[in-house]
């Protein structure tokens, strides 16, 4: 396993996903600048939160266009892993390596509070170390609302791409959804923050079977395909 | 040029005819326009504290683990392990009434500027509000504005947000309060002053542009407002938290490479007050080319650069020969940075402008010899004790607990908490909403706990006493999660202390409170004086907002107030008189706020503090609450909601009568939630330190039960407690078990 974290101008969850990956990976991890134009060599790429560019744009507009994000993107052709949290998935909505959009939640505030989640899909890379239970895991976000056309909707239930759904809807997202997959299974955008959830005195440890997830998929050497 | 100095002239400048007599005398001639503009900030009671200062000068400041007392940007206390944590507390009350969202947002940037300027990264912001009357017009809108504000700035900078306090009353109708407090956490020596040094040494500016916003804001703050005052909005600064999160990462970096000799943030007064403070603190003169400032709009004035108040701007030293390092980290963060000017040995401010000299000051007078008035103070009557037999209680305990969790202060304030994130950087280990704040030190094992307090209606009844409290609840409550109280900020919220009544707030407010630091050994590092809170002749309540630090060594001693357990026995440290003079029962149940506070006896509650600190350090206590607003009954109920478990009281003690009993606020109180086994040792141990404390009850079952009284169940309780402010704010409770 070997992974790297992207900061932009405005990331605010770079250190956190970056000791949380860590921790649970139990080896170091990259910092990669967005002005960058190349990856180091890695498996797993992971997208943090926090407000790129301000989000004076939309959320994550000005970020998806970073020079960076044409590697990302590259990597993610090749079947590399990209892990989007947050502000992280709406850049990877805004890259259009996931589809649909994040608009303001429908209560129109920010908010920020542990939220309970359905893991959907427990046979991806990144979700194969959850059991049937929910799970709790914090969300902390503006704009959340997950919305995508009914086509698009019925292509990512029907390909079992919708990773969670929220047990109590925080932001009024379409189908409740809270994470979504790519074609290939390799792309995870989420809105709940599950570094967030890597900690028993944090409240939940409900973040750490993702991460086990993805170690289980790519293993524990630093092999690179 | 010689400037007709007219008293309109002055009037808009807020400087008296003394004052500008002395100003004269100072300059052995009449300023121009420049000149006066900068004397007129300097000299503002926002920058120059001149009504407060011979005050100010009570309060304790030192002990051994205080590394920087008031003086600095902040205050800084060691925490052991070569760290040190940065923190302070400032107001920004006058522009939020007039421009909720952005002036509250710009207090927020303003107070993590005055943190990381001293090379800490911020890690916490609390933020304690006083609005009016929840039946007042606009106050929604100031509500939802200041806290969607606050979080619109916080959030975006990714600095949590983990505590505070919110409360209303008709004084702050036309003057609301919003203090904001941010804590970082420094290497010890890595600490950066504000001290200009180094002859030649160029002055560097760094981050947003200069505009025209916020032009006199430091004497908009420094005046009583008039109920035509939103003619003052062009005053109130816009925020830009974006460039204020690459400030904070680009000086971080700046400061590890050790190129910078001083640095200070522009806030109020702008460029006047920080290359004046810079100078002034380092003995030194500056030249300063305002054509080199980075402007956002053509054609702006000497005075207007040096009187704007555009946010996210940074002025330090860099040591002369290391500019291109300084703007090559500038240059990756996307900031403007500029070389605006250079120290000089000559003690005087020297500005260019456009090839002339528009103002040749000398530093010391200008920043230190500022007028400073000892105002005066008329006696204020004092409330006599309110004597137990004459309250009559018109509901039966359980509606008057109800009603009392509903009301406006004591009510949940999760509608506003859940609008901040106050969990991003992944260490808040208690959340808001429970009593004092705890955030971890980042890769240590070390937290910080953190809380502010205040109670108003006590300071408005006796300052002396409510002085005294503030700083006594603050303590009490970081001594409840198992810190070790290490100091105060403070942010003094008055009226106009040109009336002698209101001074006499003033300076009992600030005695009661240095007494208390006195006592507690709590001393206080850093703080702020808002003055002329008034409008149209009437004054907020005094409002000596406390913040507190304390330290955690190890988290795993935390004891956390939502860990008590079915079976754990109810135990009550401290004595009990059934104090109701100035209580929130008075208020909320009869609606009359007379009679005294409570006396806050000092050696009685640092000997309480300290009994209940060896308790929970030597593990004897599943969790702890500290009695304040709403007394016994109402702690209680915080017990058993924060942990979902139902209690079992006892009832009056025979000497006590019911109503006194359970919504007295007497102080140097805690409530402890004590596992059966070791009910007798701290019985014992309280016994043997010459504490009273008693076993009153226990945990169990999901129903609160008061005495004889019928249960109350913890969903009610909790309906009640949560139900209140999303109703007034229109909208349904989602409340959360």
């Amino acid at each position: 396993m070997r992974a790297a974290v992207i900061t932009f101008p405005g990331s605010n969850c770079d250190r956190d996903l970056l000791v949380a990956m860590q921790t649970c990976f139990g080896r170091p991890v990259a910092r990669v600048w967005h002005g960058d134009s190349e990856l180091p060599p890695v498996d797993l790429v992971g997208l943090p939160g926090g407000f790129s560019f301000g989000d004076y744009l939309r959320c994550g507009a000005i970020a998806a266009r970073s020079p960076i994000m044409a590697a990302v993107r590259r990597h993610a052709e090749r079947g590399g892993y990209v892990l989007g949290i947050c502000n992280g998935f709406q850049i990877l909505t805004e890259a259009g390596l996931l589809p649909g959009a994040l608009v303001r939640n429908a209560g129109l505030k920010f908010v920020c509070r542990p939220v309970r989640l359905a893991v959907v899909n427990r046979n991806s890379p990144f979700t194969a170390a959850y059991g049937p239970e929910p799970i709790t895991i914090p969300v902390a976000h503006h704009d959340g609302n997950y919305v995508i056309d009914p086509e698009g909707l019925a292509r990512l239930e029907g390909e079992g791409r919708i990773a969670f759904r929220y047990l109590d809807n925080p932001n009024g997202s379409t189908a409740d959804i809270a994470g979504v997959l790519d074609a290939r299974g390799r792309v995870l955008g989420l809105m709940p923050h599950p570094e967030r959830a890597v900690d028993p005195l944090l409240g939940s440890e409900d973040g750490k079977p993702l991460f086990a997830s993805l170690l289980a998929a790519i293993g524990g050497g630093g092999a690179h395909r | 040029m010689t400037l007709p100095i007219t008293d309109e002239l002055l009037a808009r400048h807020k400087l008296t005819r003394t004052e500008y007599a002395e100003i004269e005398q100072i300059l052995g001639r009449a300023p121009n326009l420049v000149e006066l503009g900068i004397f007129s900030v300097m000299w503002s009671e926002h920058c120059s504290y001149k009504s407060s200062k011979i005050h100010l000068k009570k309060f304790p400041t030192e002990a051994p683990w205080v590394v920087c007392g008031p003086g600095e940007n902040a205050g800084v206390v060691d925490i052991g392990d070569g760290l040190v944590a940065v923190f302070k507390m400032e107001s920004h009350n006058h522009p939020s009434f007039i421009e909720p969202y952005q002036g509250a947002a710009t207090g927020v940037g303003g107070i993590l500027r005055d943190v990381f300027t001293m090379g800490a990264r911020p890690i916490a912001l609390l933020d304690a509000l006083r609005f009016g009357s929840p039946a007042a017009p606009r106050m929604r809108h100031l509500v939802s504005g200041v806290v969607a504000g606050i979080g619109g700035y916080g959030n975006c900078v990714g600095v949590p947000t983990v505590g505070g306090e919110c409360t209303f009353h008709p004084a702050y109708d036309g003057n609301i309060l919003v203090n904001v407090m941010c804590v970082g956490v420094a290497r010890a020596d890595r600490v950066f002053y504000a001290r200009a040094a180094g002859i030649g040494n160029p002055v560097v500016y760094i981050g947003a542009k200069t505009g025209r916003d916020g032009i006199h804001g430091a004497t908009m703050a420094s005046a009583e407002f008039s109920a035509t005052d939103t003619a003052l909005r062009p005053t109130v600064q816009v925020g830009d938290p974006f460039t204020e999160k690459l400030l904070i990462e680009a000086c971080l970096e700046l400061m590890e490479t050790g190129c910078i000799v001083a640095i200070q943030d522009m806030g109020a007064a702008g460029l006047t007050s920080s290359s004046f403070e810079m100078a002034a603190r380092g003995g030194t003169g500056i030249e300063l080319d305002l054509d080199a400032v980075p402007l956002r709009e053509a054609g702006m004035t000497a005075y207007e650069i040096m009187l704007s108040e555009s946010q996210e701007r940074m002025l330090l030293v860099a040591e002369a020969g290391r500019e291109a390092e300084a703007f090559r980290i500038c240059r990756k963060w996307g900031l403007d940075a500029a070389v605006v000017g250079r120290v000089t040995d000559t003690g005087r401010m020297v500005i260019r402008h456009r090839g002339a000299i528009v103002a040749d000051l000398p530093v010391a007078p200008v920043s230190g010899a500022s007028p400073v008035y000892d105002r005066q103070t008329v006696p204020l009557p004092r409330p006599l004790p309110l004597v137990g037999e004459s309250i009559r209680a018109p509901l039966d305990p359980p509606r008057a607990l109800l009603r009392l969790l509903g009301s406006p202060d004591l009510s949940s304030k999760r509608w506003i908490f859940e609008q901040y994130d106050w969990l991003v950087g992944a260490d808040t280990i208690l959340p808001p909403g429970l009593g004092a704040a705890v955030v971890r030190v980042h890769g240590t094992r070390k937290a910080l706990a953190l809380t502010t307090d205040c109670t108003p209606r006590y300071c408005a009844a006796d300052p002396r006493a409510g002085g005294r409290q503030a700083v006594a609840e603050a303590w009490r409550n970081l001594v409840a999660v198992g810190a070790r109280p290490l100091a105060i900020t403070d942010c003094l919220n008055f009226g106009n202390p040109e009336r002698p009544a209101i001074m006499a707030q003033l300076v009992g407010c600030i005695e009661g409170m240095a007494e208390a630091c006195r006592a507690l050994d709590f001393p206080v590092v850093s703080g702020n004086v808002s003055l002329y809170n008034e409008t149209d002749g009437r004054a907020i309540l005094p409002t000596p907002q406390v913040g507190g630090l304390g330290l955690i060594e190890d988290v795993a001693r935390l004891v956390r107030p939502d860990a008590a357990r079915a079976g754990d026995r109810l135990v009550l440290v401290g004595e009990s008189t059934g104090w109701l003079g100035a209580s929130l029962y008075l208020r909320e149940i009869l609606g009359r706020e007379d009679g005294a506070p409570p006396p806050v006896d000092l050696a009685l509650e640092r000997r309480n503090g300290e009994l209940v600190a060896r308790l929970l350090a030597r593990g004897l206590v599943r969790a702890c609450h500290d009695l304040s607003d709403g007394g016994l009954a109402v702690a209680v109920a915080e017990l058993c909601l924060a942990a979902g478990i139902g209690a079992r009281l006892d009832s009056a003690p025979a000497s006590t009568a019911e109503t006194g009993w359970l919504f007295g606020e007497d102080q140097g109180r805690y409530l402890l939630a004590v596992p059966e086994a070791s009910v007798e040792a701290v019985l014992a141990e309280a016994a043997a330190s010459g504490v009273l404390a008693r076993a009153i009850g226990e945990l169990g079952g999901d129903a609160l039960t008061l005495g004889r009284h019928p249960p109350i169940s913890l969903d009610a309780m909790r309906e009640a407690r949560e139900g209140w402010l999303p109703a007034w704010m229109g909208e349904t409770s989602d409340a959360k078990g």
